[in-house]
């Protein structure tokens, strides 16, 4: 386990390095350095249900790139300021997040995964048929839009800062959640629900708050990955989408707080680098997730902890009797 | 005769070729049922297996000569080994753990699959002759229907209700079913409760690959025929409930002749169509139209 201090000189260290990145962008280019970011708070909004709650969503990709098309539909049909198109797209986020999250507790475990995948790929099909997504082509290009009406985010640095800033709340939020009463409880429902019900918590209001910040978190990222990219398209709403997340979860460790940030950095990496490789990429994805899923279930930042701590861990991380670390 | 100002040719039409699609997804959600209900498993790889047996039936056409009647055997003994190999060195692993990871195991296997294909067979779809003694068209007097998609459904038909016999009547069934209710107390009367297992996994998986084969004629063979199928076949899942072998055979021709509707009715819905009663379904009967609760 990491001493509070040293987490606290690796988050200042990370923010300084992301602070002044920009201003060598023959280093690294900041609009990869966007995207990575953003997959970062999707893959660690995911984790507050499937580490911290243990409700595993198989459709988390309906709200990443759902928000993507409300949000370009607002920057380019309704011409609102950027902002308000952006909390446009993680309200709508959060909303679908109720009501798929409503259906989905109605069933448990491996159904509720099932459920969760067939409810995004009716999301899928709505947005493949609605009139303003432009389907196979998706929408685009998208106006970035001006910053309250009057800062103009054409601007890459500009830009970067913005989602720098939204990042970095998005994951203050995901871990004071994960660090609140409230989070604790969904740790309880996880652990034993039938307990947690008898002591009286609302164990599918809970589920359903769970699955709302959850989806709206997610769909902050996808908004603004629409804002950098000036695109809304039918890949970010596809059920690979919500395969990735889980592996970049998984990958990092879905038995904390930011590893699942470093699973979203390594497989945008990947991706990003491996892309000439074509259907490859997919071929070696899988393997790594068939890897994790074998030999690897605590992932990177869970092995690193369990290396750091004396106390033995449980070798079942959905399971483990674990507070949440990091 | 109109049927809500729809000629009844039409409909019924629709509704015949809903019956083909809803015999797939009939072979597809058996092979899922059985082998949850043994391995506590949720194949997510059942789509890659029924492309599968679809390339391999393409592909000893290709470079065997060799024709569709043994590649309907074929197609599935290749699905089924591989299925073997990999219960017995990867899936066999996760059974003490939560069935979760079963799920991203075989998602993962999807990928593989799935992206090995494209890299070998590219994208696109190709070509699968129809047998030629299944050529032709039978008038059925409100519709003209291919011959090979009216025995399509009569071919799973015949192989919902063979499966149902061997595991409602025979003693390997009664294994099957023991095992599946008490595994422990199974093993204990002296059957080998993990072979079983690998030999369920094997079946199942090669039911996927016979339903491959059966589909390559009608579709064109292509990397990416399972996945989207899967989907579909896992909320029909939902809707029957895994309990039940019959039930989920059943629900999957239900399904398909309410898609075949829905394309006559509302076509945009046509896609949709089954997700939506699944979510009808868990509004009004959460554990599935022939579930039991589980736990």
């Amino acid at each position: 386990m990491f001493s509070p201090a040293l987490k606290r000189g690796l988050l200042v260290v990370l923010l300084a390095a992301l602070l002044i990145a920009p201003l060598m962008p023959h280093l690294i280019y900041p609009i990869f350095l966007m995207k990575m970011m953003c997959f970062a708070l999707f893959a660690c909004a995911f984790n507050l249900l499937l580490g911290h709650a243990g409700i595993v969503s198989f459709g988390h990709a309906a709200f990443f790139g759902g928000s993507a098309y409300i949000t370009g539909y607002a920057l380019r049909d309704m011409g609102w300021s950027t902002e308000l198109a952006i909390l446009a797209g993680a309200l709508f986020a959060a909303i679908l997040g109720i009501v798929i999250g409503a259906l989905a507790i109605r069933r448990q475990g491996i159904y509720l995964a099932m459920i969760t995948l067939a409810l995004a790929q009716m999301v899928y099909f709505t947005f493949l048929q609605a009139p303003f997504t432009g389907a196979e082509d998706g929408m685009q290009p998208i106006p970035r839009g001006s910053l309250l009406g009057f800062i103009d985010l054409s601007s890459d640095t500009r830009l970067y800062y913005l989602v720098l800033a939204c990042v970095a709340g998005g994951l203050w939020l995901v871990n004071r959640i994960v660090n609140s009463p409230f989070g604790e409880v969904l740790r309880a429902i996880r652990e034993h629900e039938p307990r947690a019900r008898s002591m009286g918590y609302a164990v599918d209001r809970y589920k359903i708050v769970a699955f709302a910040l959850s989806a709206g978190l997610s769909g902050l990222a996808g908004s603004l990955k629409c804002v950098v990219f000036r695109l809304a398209s039918l890949t970010d709403v596809h059920w690979h989408m919500s395969g990735d997340v889980i592996l970049m979860t998984l990958l990092g460790g879905m038995n904390s707080v930011f590893g699942p940030a470093i699973g979203a950095v390594l497989i945008s990496l990947l991706r990003h680098y491996f892309d000439a490789l074509g259907a490859w990429v997919t071929v070696v994805v899988g393997l790594i997730f068939m890897l994790c899923v074998l030999v690897f279930r605590r992932g990177i930042l869970g092995e690193i902890n369990h290396l750091l701590s004396r106390r033995p861990a449980a070798p079942h991380p959905l399971k483990e009797e674990q507070n949440a670390q990091i | 005769m109109d049927i809500f100002g729809i000629p009844h040719q039409a409909l019924l039409g629709q509704v015949m070729l809903g019956l083909v699609n809803g015999a797939f997804y009939a072979v597809l959600s058996l092979g899922l049922a059985i082998i949850f209900g043994l391995l506590r498993i949720v194949n997510f790889a059942h789509g890659a297996f029924f492309m599968l047996g679809a390339f391999v039936a393409f592909l000893i056409g290709r470079y065997f000569g060799i024709g569709y009647w043994p590649a309907m055997i074929m197609g599935p003994l290749v699905v089924g080994l591989l299925g073997i190999l990999f219960e017995r060195f990867a899936l066999r692993r996760l059974y003490k753990l939560d069935p979760l990871y079963g799920l991203f195991l075989t998602f993962g296997l999807v990928l593989v699959l799935e992206g090995g294909f494209r890299v070998a067979m590219g994208s696109s779809g190709h070509p699968f002759a129809t047998p030629d003694s299944l050529r032709g068209v039978v008038n059925l007097g409100f519709m003209v229907l291919p011959v090979y998609r009216a025995f399509v459904i009569l071919v799973a038909v015949v192989v919902c209700a063979g499966t149902w016999i061997i595991i409602e009547k025979t003693r390997m069934g009664a294994y099957l079913r023991a095992a599946t209710e008490r595994p422990d107390l199974t093993q204990a009367f002296g059957i080998n409760v993990p072979i079983l297992l690998t030999l369920t996994y094997g079946a199942g998986v090669a039911l996927a690959g016979f339903a491959g084969v059966l589909a390559a004629p009608i579709q064109h063979v292509n990397p990416s025929m399972g996945s989207d199928l899967v989907i579909i076949v896992f909320a029909i899942v939902v809707i029957g409930g895994l309990g039940s072998v019959l039930g989920s055979a059943l629900t999957g021709l239900g399904l398909g002749v309410i898609e075949g509707l829905a394309k006559v009715y509302y076509s945009e819905a046509s896609s949709t169509v089954v997700f939506l009663v699944m979510a009808l379904v868990l509004l009004l009967r959460p554990s599935g139209l022939f579930g039991r609760e589980e736990n």
